[in-house]
């Protein structure tokens, strides 16, 4: 069923009777090709191109829960491409371009809206490091410009530009970067990947590996044993305890990440805008709420939940650069866990088990990443090669000293 | 969270900065091998449920403590004086 203004109309005129589910619920085969733990947003893609770029369709992802029900719809649903290291930049430079044709490629509105990402400067050591950051990400083909103060007052006048401590000297504007529907990637990818003949099993738990002579034959689940060629992992901030049952242990560690929701208000805020240096960041979504969160809470969680004081420091630090926000009330707050890894960039590699593969280490920017990420491992999935975007993102660079440390904080998983 | 330093008493979490895994005041020797190195510095048990961490009390007695923390429920279980722990 393909979907289509006049179908909107059409369904409407007769009552919405006419909608199907958009997906099958299939009961597990015995064997799979490939499986894929984790129906989240990275698990889905990765189906979904497995079948799409590779024709392999043989494919189950197994989900504990229901589809999309992790941080894939607990995000801010912030897309960008404004890194700075070679194996980050082009891989992120990547998924933007294919957030660009999502919604044809799909036919799902996944309401991508490029409405722009700007980073705040308040010192001239930090414009410096702007103007750097843009130039690689010029050099990688993406968009940059960095602006003055009086450009940051023309785009977002509501800042607060008389701050004694952070005063705003400019910043640097990524026009393409902004937001996305993120539920609806989830679905639209899920649609895609289930119309080609993927098995899509919620409610199925994996319980452990089938592992003989250093070979994944399989996962134990709560539905069962199922067979499988070859299984990958993604499953976000789990990827410590899932990883653990096949016997690894990974230089990961999960934390928990909070945000917070306002009541919906009339579009006031023109893109994302971050305050980094007051730990802030804030966007408006289609419905009106003003999304916004900050750092992690710094310790280890599978909470789900944070503490007080990350949620005080961030409503500070929101107060200080955009006052106005004062005026709003908040609705609700969450926390997600996130899979905080020891440079803080993501893992796309095999694990020393044969026919083990690993997508994991997001730590809290894995939304962004969502289809450049499901396209990178299923192409190593299927082909057992690199692809050309994901090249760094092994899972022995921090034995061997290359690791991608974005931030320059070392081996630190709460301070990436 | 409240933290209980056993110098201080019950104090709020905001008194406290976290380091890490506990596993951190194990150091090998200068000379072990690059295996034991990449273990310490990088690998992490990671478990959902207990965890041994370390905390710095820098708003108070500056003492370093060995916090046991379940990390699915933010509880805290023991806290010891790390130096302590480690003799």
């Amino acid at each position: 069923m393909g979907y289509s203004g006049f179908k909107v109309f059409w369904e409407g005129l007769r009552g919405n009777t006419g909608w199907k589910p958009v997906w099958r619920d299939p009961a597990p085969k015995p064997h799979y090709d490939v499986i894929i733990i984790g129906g989240g947003g990275h698990g889905l893609t990765t189906a979904y191109y497995l079948a799409k770029n590779h024709g392999i369709t043989n494919v189950a992802v197994l989900e504990r829960g229901y589809l999309g029900g992790g941080n894939v719809g607990r995000n801010t649903t912030i897309v960008r491409a404004n890194y700075l290291l070679p194996g980050n930049s082009e891989f992120y430079s990547h998924s933007l371009k294919l957030w660009e044709g999502m919604e044809q490629e799909l036919n799902y509105n996944t309401m991508m809206s490029q409405r722009g990402v700007l980073n705040l400067a308040h010192s001239d050591g930090q414009m410096d490091a702007f103007a750097r950051r843009g130039n690689q990400m010029l050099i990688q083909g993406d968009d940059a410009e960095l602006l003055d103060a009086d450009g940051v007052r023309a785009h977002a006048p509501f800042l607060n530009f008389k701050s004694q401590r952070f005063p705003i000297r400019g910043g640097l504007l990524h026009r393409r970067g902004g937001t996305a529907r993120h539920d609806a990637v989830a679905w639209g990818y899920a649609r895609g990947a289930d119309r080609m003949g993927v098995d899509l099993i919620q409610n199925c738990e994996v319980t452990g590996f089938r592992i003989e002579n250093g070979k994944v034959r399989g996962v134990e689940t709560s539905r069962g044993y199922i067979g499988a060629g070859k299984v990958g992992m993604a499953v976000a901030g789990r990827t410590g305890q899932v990883a653990a049952m096949a016997g690894l242990r990974l230089p990961i560690e999960s934390h928990v990440l909070q945000a917070f929701v306002s009541e919906g208000l009339k579009p006031i805020i023109p893109g994302v805008v971050t305050f980094g240096m007051g730990h802030f960041y804030i966007s408006q979504s289609d419905k009106g709420g003003l999304v916004f969160g900050g750092d992690l809470d710094f310790y280890n969680s599978y909470a789900a939940r944070g503490n007080l004081p990350m949620l005080e420091h961030v409503m500070e630090a929101g107060m200080a650069m955009v006052p106005m926000i004062g005026n709003a009330r908040m609705l609700r707050g969450w926390g997600g866990i996130m899979d905080m890894s020891m440079d803080g960039s993501p893992i796309i590699d095999r694990t020393p088990i044969d026919g083990l593969f690993l997508n994991g280490g997001w730590c809290y920017g894995g939304f962004k990443a969502t289809p450049g990420s499901g396209w990178c491992f299923a192409h190593l999935l299927a082909t057992g090669e690199y692809h050309k975007a994901a090249t760094r993102f092994r899972l022995n660079r921090f034995e061997t000293g290359h690791v991608l440390d974005e931030e320059g904080t070392g081996a630190r998983p709460n301070k990436h | 969270m409240r933290i209980e330093c056993p110098q201080c008493g019950a104090r709020d979490v905001r008194e406290f900065t976290y380091l890490g895994a506990a596993v951190l005041a194990d150091r090998p020797d200068a000379d072990a091998t690059t295996e034991a190195w990449q273990d310490y510095v990088h690998l992490r048990d990671n478990p959902a449920g207990p965890h041994d961490e370390l905390w710095h009390h820098a708003m108070g007695c500056s003492a370093w403590l060995r916090v046991r923390r379940n990390t699915l429920t933010h509880e805290i279980l023991t806290v010891t004086m790390a130096q302590e722990d480690r003799t």
